[in-house]
């Protein structure tokens, strides 16, 4: 597709919400040490994680309106030699594929049409949130429009933005169970077949967690969670395997039988 | 005869020891945790400077902009499960109602989806008041809270500030020890699904700047507590 990503170097965990939960400036400084390393190469930071993109996001527009943070964000990185002026640009990489390369352009690389695969486009709420981002905050459509250029047929998926509950899942089970049934409901009433999702959470919550949900509801979801990288990269002509769709614990192998 | 007593006898020391002293050190921290959280309530007070220490934190000066519509409300995927709504939680800091706020449930049921910030028709950013409320009850003393939330947030925190990388493993270990232990075991079959994918690492990763993180957040902290006393001395 023409980019080329360059890891972070030494890059460490962006803090997630546990951290922004427990401490305001140390959190600030988690992010500002990864957006000063990016600062140095002078290009773009790329995140394929909704969680690291709104964290990141979040610390820029909180240390260009909180002066008295941004100084002592400063003090603290330069007790380790670092220094952030605020210079980098925070893009999720689903973004980056819809408006740098573009529909159109990924249309013209597919070698493998998905025609015919049916996938509810779950944007969760971190991609869109808070806004304004790159897409409308409660109804966004840019990645519809990316599966389309693919072959594949984006469902109406009313909770598309709707939380998946994150990383509450690990204290309050029973309450997530009770989002991730929602969303499954909605996708699969309205056809789909598989889920596509930009967010590593938002993958294991869906994937890793439909069989928890099933006993619960007593329902019987079987369906594949992809990642929107996975489903591109189908399109494009690289293996399953390549891909890394074995890793999902609902099982696409039947479903993608029909493409191979 | 003999070897077969000495190898059973091997056993329960080898594993049996170890597993004493896990469940010891697991049951002290729990009632640990516990114990400071009831003492941190029972010293709280209701005042009206917790609305301007509300105010004070970046996100909270909305907390003067509310009109109570209860948009944030009707918009929270988890306003069910608390104990008060995201509009009555405002109300009531500014009520200056610190202790009913700091030790309710309503801030640890946010999952950050700033849906209600999304929504506000006066542009509060009820999302950041929640993690700034979240803040305040950690810095009030408490441990553990009326859910999990706050020993599993404490577990991630100190994993980052020990690798630089969060460890799924650990953080499950950490978190099921200090909250729920015997939890930990309707957990093995999700840890087992993920594993035999691939996706569950067992050994931790650090990153090389481990002693930059710690020369960070030890100027952080030393920040805090200058800030904590002129806040003070006020």
């Amino acid at each position: 597709m023409g980019i080329e990503l360059a890891e972070i170097e030494d890059w460490n965990c962006c803090g997630s919400t546990p951290y922004s939960s427990v401490d305001g400036l140390i959190s600030s400084c988690m992010s500002a040490r990864n957006l000063a390393l990016a600062e140095k190469t002078g290009l773009d930071l790329v995140t394929a994680c909704s969680s690291c993109y709104t964290t990141l996001r979040r610390t820029n527009s909180l240390l260009k309106q909180h002066p008295q943070l941004k100084g002592e964000v400063d003090e603290a990185l330069a007790a380790a030699g670092l220094e952030y002026h605020g210079g980098v640009r925070v893009r999720h990489l689903a973004e980056v594929i819809v408006n740098d390369v573009g529909p159109e352009a990924v249309a013209a690389k597919v070698q493998r049409s998905l025609n015919g695969l049916k996938v509810a486009v779950y944007y969760g709420c971190q991609i869109v949130r808070p806004g304004p981002g790159f897409d409308d905050p409660e109804f966004p459509q840019s990645l519809d429009r990316l599966a389309e250029s693919l072959g594949a047929e984006a469902v109406p998926f009313p909770l598309k933005t709707r939380c998946c509950g994150g990383s509450l899942i690990i204290p309050e089970e029973g309450v997530v169970l009770g989002l991730i049934h929602k969303l499954l409901d909605s996708a699969a009433t309205n056809g789909a077949e598989c889920i596509i999702t930009v967010c590593p959470l938002c993958q294991t919550n869906l994937d890793v967690y439909q069989g928890r949900v099933n006993r619960k509801f007593k329902t019987h979801y079987q369906l594949p969670v992809l990642f929107f990288t996975q489903l591109v990269g189908l399109a494009l002509g690289l293996s399953s395997k390549e891909l890394g769709i074995e890793k999902g614990v609902v099982s696409a192998k039947k479903l993608l039988s029909r493409y191979s | 005869m003999e070897i077969f007593l000495a190898i059973l006898l091997a056993l329960a020391i080898f594993i049996g020891v170890p597993a004493l002293v896990g469940l010891l050190i697991t049951v002290s921290v729990v009632r640990y945790n516990r114990y400071q959280t009831a003492r941190a309530k029972r010293a709280l007070t209701n005042d009206t400077g917790f609305l301007a220490e509300v105010a004070s934190i970046p996100g909270g000066e909305g907390v003067y902009q509310c009109i109570q519509c209860g948009t944030c409300t009707g918009s929270c995927p988890n306003a069910n499960e608390m104990q008060y709504s995201p509009r009555k939680i405002i109300a009531m800091v500014r009520a200056g109602m610190r202790k009913e706020v700091l030790s309710s449930d309503t801030m640890w049921y946010c999952a950050s989806c700033y849906l209600c910030t999304e929504r506000c028709p006066r542009g509060v950013p009820v999302t950041e008041l929640m993690y700034g409320l979240k803040q305040l009850a950690y810095r009030s003393g408490f441990r553990s809270g009326p859910t999990a939330e706050p020993v599993m947030n404490r577990a991630f925190v100190d994993l980052i500030n020990r690798n630089g990388r969060v460890h799924e493993v650990s953080l499950m270990l950490r978190y099921y020890l200090q909250s729920k232990p015997l939890a930990i075991l309707k957990m093995a079959p999700i840890g087992l699904k993920m594993f035999l994918r691939g996706r569950m690492p067992l050994r931790p990763h650090a990153i090389e700047g481990t002693e930059q993180l710690s020369a960070i957040i030890a100027k952080a902290h030393a920040l805090e507590a200058a800030r904590a006393t002129v806040e003070v001395s006020r």
